[in-house]
């Protein structure tokens, strides 16, 4: 993966697939560390299945043997000197999981965000019935965006039209100019 | 400037057009956005296809949606245009560019791109 905003995009799927209800993308800048958490309240993970996720040769899909998400994720985060951490239950009073990858922007090897507004827009299309809040906070300031505010607005309107999609996209982008230094 | 404003305008916009509200479009334009196709660089063709149907005015036509892995990962991005009694057109290894084309002359056109779909690869 070329761009960080590549991986969110991937672990982000996980989160739809668990039939989450609200997925939380939180991106966190501080000093050099560059903090990654995907949070969603989906199905969660059995212990066995956790122990399994960061092995590439582990996957629950059926067309191939193979699966890179949480590999790639991991890679990108240890080839900076950091980590991640994943967290899951499946109780039915807290069900849901929590990925955490710690980055040091410093490092040779850390991988740029890249286009991180593209991203947000395929998220918010993706969730299916399910919401979405991204919020990247860095010492600048805040970005952010929770498609359950977009969703008033639109009154059944869906945010996967093309229309709104590119609303979206700008919007987030605009939010980022808004915190340049 | 965006603002939710704007977002309600679009809102308007589009409440004639009953196709988009139902979600029961002619054409679905679909994406495989797994590990293998974001890594190949399915993002951005995705992006350019919501654009291309912005752009031409035909979100009450076709819907851009995304799937998971569609198991060829060799030949991703894969885009898959479905039409109901039609057959499934597959195309492979789009590129952005790839995409402007596939939406001016199959999604607006009705001609398939015959050149860029997977029986025009040699395995």
């Amino acid at each position: 993966m070329k761009e960080l905003s590549l991986n969110i995009l991937d672990i982000a799927q996980n989160s739809f697939t668990a039939g989450a209800s609200l997925t939380e993308i939180l991106l966190t800048e501080k000093e050099n560390r560059f903090i990654i958490q995907v949070k969603d309240d989906g199905c969660g993970m059995s212990e066995e299945t956790l122990l399994k996720v960061s092995n590439p040769f582990y996957t629950t899909r059926t067309t191939r043997k193979v699966g890179l998400g949480i590999p790639l994720f991991r890679l990108a985060a240890e080839q900076t000197g950091g980590y991640i951490e994943i967290q899951s239950s499946q109780k039915p009073e807290d069900h849901g999981t929590v990925i955490t990858g710690v980055f040091f922007k410093d490092h040779i090897d850390f991988t740029p965000l890249g286009d991180i507004a593209s991203t947000v827009c395929l998220l918010a299309q993706g969730c299916g019935n399910g919401d979405m809040v991204f919020r990247h906070q860095t010492e600048n300031g805040e970005v952010e965006l929770d498609t359950r505010a977009l969703r008033e607005v639109l009154q059944g309107l869906p945010l996967s039209n093309p229309d709104v999609q590119l609303w979206i996209k700008d919007y987030v982008k605009q939010q980022y100019e808004n915190i340049k230094m | 400037m965006k603002t939710l404003a704007e977002l309600a305008q679009i809102r308007e916009k589009m409440k004639d057009k009953v196709g988009i509200r139902e979600g029961v479009n002619g054409i679905r334009i679909v994406v495989g956005m797994a590990t293998c196709g974001i890594a190949a660089g399915a993002r951005p063709v995705l992006n350019t296809l919501v654009e291309e149907v912005a752009k031409e005015d035909l979100s009450s036509k076709a819907t851009v949606t995304q799937t998971g892995c569609i198991g060829i990962c060799q030949y991703e991005p894969v885009v898959e245009v479905f039409e109901a009694g039609k057959e499934k057109v597959t195309y492979v290894k789009v590129t952005p560019d790839m995409a402007k084309r596939i939406v001016a002359e199959h999604i607006k056109g009705g001609k398939i791109v015959t050149e860029y779909t997977i029986g025009n690869y040699k395995i």
